[in-house]
């Protein structure tokens, strides 16, 4: 989240108002915790609504290239400068003289209307979506595997391993999340990256990616580690060691499948924070660079046009927040089927 | 409890130390090129860079480079490449107008996070807790930044009702003040709001169902003095620290979006403009003042909740 | 036996779940004198705690559907209102709950809690409460009361804590107290203790006790009278040595089958009751226990009254088909009363 400094949350499902314990009591003998929780998943309509419309907004925005050419007849680069559109029997400049870009026509050529280059805003949202949405779920992948193998081991090792990563997350923790972020992004974005043979340029994507991912990574391991030290005591835990596993084949073949449930319950919401904090990011100068389109910077150059053309800032800030809020409420089903009882919280 | 609060201040002394080591190494060490000429800002010039280098010491081993940071920060000698400025007078300059959008809206993202988290667990599972849980859900899916410019446009420039963006000192005009800061407070809030009212709600209908709780019920309190006493006293205790953490990372300049799009002139802004010139002492210090506020009331914070909780000062009792 | 203090008729509790309506209780009597101790018996989840919650109003809420009578004296509680019944919570019933270790808030000292229900109650000053809680926690057996007054919960060991709990129901001088699985959570030598409290209390304030428990050998120490209970309703009711001797429903004797004893053959495994309880959801019909019962007949598939079936033996009621004989015959197994496994007792 861009401002806020946190990762927003596991809340605990609201048990229905009566006797707790016959919740349980009532619930079929037999059925496993996957199918239990696909059938409250099933059975929660906001969360499948929601759940269909980020699917939808991401199978939008992966067809830009169609949109582009069948529809809009123009690319996310190509300006339109001195050109000009019929409309209502008119015809139009794109960029009036005055500066002023045509807003919505409603049809397929500049159907939410050009900026200030003359360039379809809704190409431009569709292509900058790919890039934003691409960040997203990238930037949370890495996060999610960070924040486990980091977890895990320190759950698992305690001692003084534990010791040194925890306070290596109290030491990201202590950070503004997006002065973090902005100071490794303007940092990164101003020389590229050199480490061995890996060699990242100022512009790439591979920047934000690498920042948000980093980031985020204290808000996760922490919940990580703590479930890691409640598994780890666990009878099937002693079992696999009494049988000679060592620590690698524990963590991984034991302990990892049973931290399944809690990947599945942050990475919606990881993705989410990540979308919102690339917007922020890039609003900021120190996200995705220009010319690349993304939702954040496209509302950071509309802002500064927000009087002649407010479009320009509604349009991608209206995609940004359908799908950040679509990946929060189906998060939150998410969470409320596998983990009704609220016992995983991602901390803040 | 005296020794449990002196403690966790050493702690916090030591992350800052580790916060800042990582600062000099984020700026210093992590990217490729020479640093004298990031420094230097967006167009460099080649004495500018020499002299930079020199100043800063960067052909000495890394510890004396760090060092050299430290000290340039500390004594105030740190300047804007680009704007000339003495770093840390346009940070005191800043601090008040950011101080001002910080206690504002942390009053009213705890007021209304409690009353809408209150009033959600009262009413849960019905259509108005519904509505709360979707507008709270909003409220973490909005970007503050989308919706401040939005904010101000209509309601600032269009309609006219508040001042289009910018800040009036307090002195001059108690009420110009207020109204300047309106919008902004409410933004920020929008997010920590919802946020809040969340993690209050389920909080609460956690603590519901607490068995010191049902010991409530069955000692005959009315249902006013079960929520209050029992309910409420032990689930606020989640959300003021969140809440105090929250403070100090607007305290600190965290506030960055919301500053910037209401061009409120504070610590926050200072930062945001000095990222878009590239005006790297300044990203520096601003994120060392910034995580000095985080790590500070991180120590407050723990310190009150071990005086809200009696448990935690068992701990601490007994810890060596 | 003259008015009873407190009497249950057909006492009906449901709630509405995600799966369906659950009926934790399904049509449960009974009657309750001053000074007497008795004790509900059976296995976690068969409605015994939902009933005890219900007596007083706690289980009360939007998904919840409470019918029947309970009578307080002459008072109706089912349909008394909210208001009526924060007069009779801790001030004419009180409760003791199972688990000492959660069921004091955190963040109060003990003193202020116990205070805290007698000021709740009686108009008195908060020195005069605070004097009474140390005498309260005097009487239960806490040493230092004087400044253990001022201790939080968690500087108290479980078997404290429910000395504290104790105190706190015994500060309004309560006409009936009811102890949900008083010394379940607590070690063996702890339980005595307790055990000894409230009986001590039964004695001096003449209270009535509702004991609940899935303790046998609690039971056997305590109790006046045993009512069995099984998926929600009560299968056999009667006093302690009616119970314990002439048990007359198969569940019972399963329950007393079950017990560790010393003087058993060790060789052979502990019996168990076979099957698991019915969902009450979706309850059998007829008998609750007629799914896991080797004596199950036809006409189980209707509900047994709750009877006296032993003409002799006042008070003594059963919810099972089986005449007399065939019970007196069918629950003898090796080693006394028990549950035959079913491919015995249908050869």
């Amino acid at each position: 989240m861009p401002e806020g400094g946190r990762v927003a949350t596991a809340e605990g499902a609201a048990a229905p108002a009566g006797a707790p314990e016959q919740a349980t009591l009532g619930a079929p003998a037999g059925a496993g915790p996957w199918r239990l929780a696909w059938r409250r998943l099933r059975r929660n309509r906001a969360t499948l609504v929601f759940g269909g419309v980020f699917v939808a907004l991401v199978l939008f925005c992966i067809a830009a290239p169609l949109y582009a050419k069948h529809v809009a007849h123009t690319g996310p680069y190509e300006n339109h400068l001195s050109d000009t559109i019929e409309q209502d029997g008119e015809t139009v400049n794109v960029v009036g003289f005055d500066g002023v870009p045509i807003g919505p026509t409603w049809r397929g050529e500049f159907l939410l209307g050009a900026d200030d280059n003359g360039r379809d805003v809704m190409v431009r949202i569709l292509y900058g979506g790919r890039n934003s949405l691409l960040i997203g779920v990238s930037a949370a992948l890495i996060t999610l595997m960070l924040s486990i193998l980091l977890g895990l081991v320190a759950g698992y090792m305690r001692g003084r391993v534990d010791g040194v990563i925890s306070r290596m997350m109290d030491v990201l923790w202590a950070f503004p999340v997006v002065l973090l972020g902005v100071a490794l992004g303007t940092s990164l974005a101003l020389g590229g990256f050199e480490l061995g043979p890996v060699s990242v340029g100022p512009g790439s994507l591979l920047i934000p990616i690498f920042v948000i991912s980093i980031v985020y990574v204290p808000y996760m391991a922490r919940p990580v580690r703590g479930q890691v030290l409640i598994l780890r005591e666990q009878d099937f835990v002693e079992a696999a060691r009494s049988q000679g596993a060592g620590p690698l084949r524990v963590m991984f073949a034991e302990i990892l499948p049973n931290l399944a449930s809690t990947m599945i319950v942050f990475f919606p919401l990881l993705i989410a924070n990540a979308i919102l904090l690339e917007a922020a990011l890039s609003f900021l100068g120190a996200g995705v660079q220009s010319p690349e389109p993304s939702w954040g910077t496209m509302i950071d150059s509309g802002v500064e046009r927000i009087i002649t053309a407010p479009m320009l800032t509604i349009a991608p800030g209206v995609f940004l927040v359908a799908t950040v809020l679509a990946l929060n409420v189906f998060g939150d089903g998410v969470r409320d089927a596998f983990d009704p009882k609220g016992r995983v919280r991602m901390e803040h | 409890m005296l020794r449990f609060a002196v403690r966790r201040l050493i702690s916090a002394v030591l992350v800052l130390f580790a916060v800042s080591v990582l600062t000099f190494l984020i700026f210093n060490v992590i990217p490729a090129g020479d640093p004298a000429v990031r420094m230097a800002g967006k167009v460099p010039t080649k004495p500018q860079v020499e002299a930079i280098r020199e100043e800063w010491g960067f052909d000495d081993p890394i510890y004396v480079q760090y060092g050299t940071m430290m000290k340039k920060l500390f004594t105030g000698d740190t300047v804007s490449y680009f704007t000339q400025l003495n770093v840390v007078d346009e940070i005191i300059k800043g601090a008040p107008r950011t101080f001002a959008l910080a206690i504002g809206a942390a009053v009213l993202s705890l007021l209304f996070g409690v009353i809408l988290g209150v009033y959600g667990a009262r009413h849960a599972g019905q259509w108005s807790d519904r509505a709360i849980t979707l507008l709270a859900v909003l409220g973490l899916s909005l970007p503050v930044f989308w919706l401040g410019a939005l904010m101000n446009h209509y309601l600032g420039f269009e309609l006219g009702i508040f001042p289009n963006g910018g800040y009036v000192e307090f002195g001059e005009s108690p009420t110009g003040w207020f109204w300047h800061l309106m919008l902004p407070w409410i933004a920020l809030s929008f997010l920590f709001v919802g946020f809040y009212s969340r993690v209050l709600r389920s909080d609460i209908l956690e603590t519901e169902n607490e068995d010191f709780v049902r010991t409530a019920r069955a000692k005959g309190l009315t249902e006013k003095q079960v929520m209050n006493r029992h309910v409420l006293r032990n689930s606020l205790v989640p959300i003021i620290t969140l809440w105090g953490l929250d403070f100090g990372f607007i305290l600190g300049g965290g506030a960055i979006l919301t500053e910037a799009v209401f061009n409120l002139q504070g610590v926050g802004q200072y930062a945001a403009e000095s990222i878009e010139q590239l005006d790297q002492p300044v990203i520096m210090a601003v994120t060392l003042f910034g995580a000095f506020f985080i790590v500070l009331l991180n120590a407050v914070v723990d310190i009150v909740y071990a005086a809200l909780d009696p448990r935690i000062r068992l701990e601490d009792a007994r810890a060596p | 036996m003259s008015a009873p203090l407190l009497s249950v008729e057909d006492l009906r509790v449901s709630f509405r779940t995600e799966e369906g309506v659950l009926q934790a209780v399904d049509g449960l009597s009974l009657e309750l004198a001053a000074g007497e101790i008795l004790a509900i018996v059976g296995e976690s989840g068969c409605g015994k705690s939902v009933t005890a919650m219900s007596l007083m109003g706690l289980t009360r809420g939007a998904n919840t559907k409470i019918e029947g009578r309970v009578k307080l004296g002459e008072r109706d509680l089912v349909g008394a209102s909210e208001s009526e019944l924060l007069g009779v919570r801790g001030a004419e019933i009180a409760m003791i709950f199972q688990n000492p270790m959660t069921s004091l808030d955190p963040v109060y000292r003990v003193g202020e809690q116990i205070a805290e229900q007698i000021r709740a109650h009686e108009d008195v000053s908060a020195e005069a409460a605070r004097e009474r809680s140390i005498e309260l926690l005097g009487r239960v057996g806490i040493p230092h009361a004087e400044s253990r007054v001022d201790a939080y919960p968690h500087e108290f060991s479980g078997g404290m804590r429910q000395r504290v709990m104790i105190a706190m129901a015994l500060s309004c001088s309560p006409r009936v107290l009811i102890a949900d699985e008083p010394t379940t959570a607590l070690d063996v030598t702890i339980q005595a203790q307790i055990l000894e409290r409230v009986m001590e209390l039964r004695r001096e304030e003449n209270a009535g006790v509702i004991l609940i428990t899935h303790d046998l050998g609690v039971v056997a120490e305590v109790a006046d009278r045993v009512a069995v209970m099984y998926a929600g309703r009560i299968v056999e009711q009667g006093t302690l040595d009616q119970i314990f001797y002439d048990p007359g429903h198969p569940y019972t004797w399963g329950l007393l089958g079950s017990v560790t004893r010393l003087d058993r053959d060790r060789a052979g495994a502990l019996p168990s009751i076979a099957g698991a309880p019915p969902s009450l959801i979706a309850p059998p019909q007829g008998c609750h226990f007629r799914p896991r019962c080797p004596h199950a007949r036809g006409r189980c598939e209707q509900v047994p009254p709750l009877e006296q079936r032993d003409p002799k033996a006042a008070g003594h009621l059963d919810r099972c088909w089986l005449d007399l004989e065939a019970k007196r015959s069918l629950r003898q197994v090796e080693g006394g009363i028990g549950l035959a496994p079913a491919a015995e007792a249908q050869a």
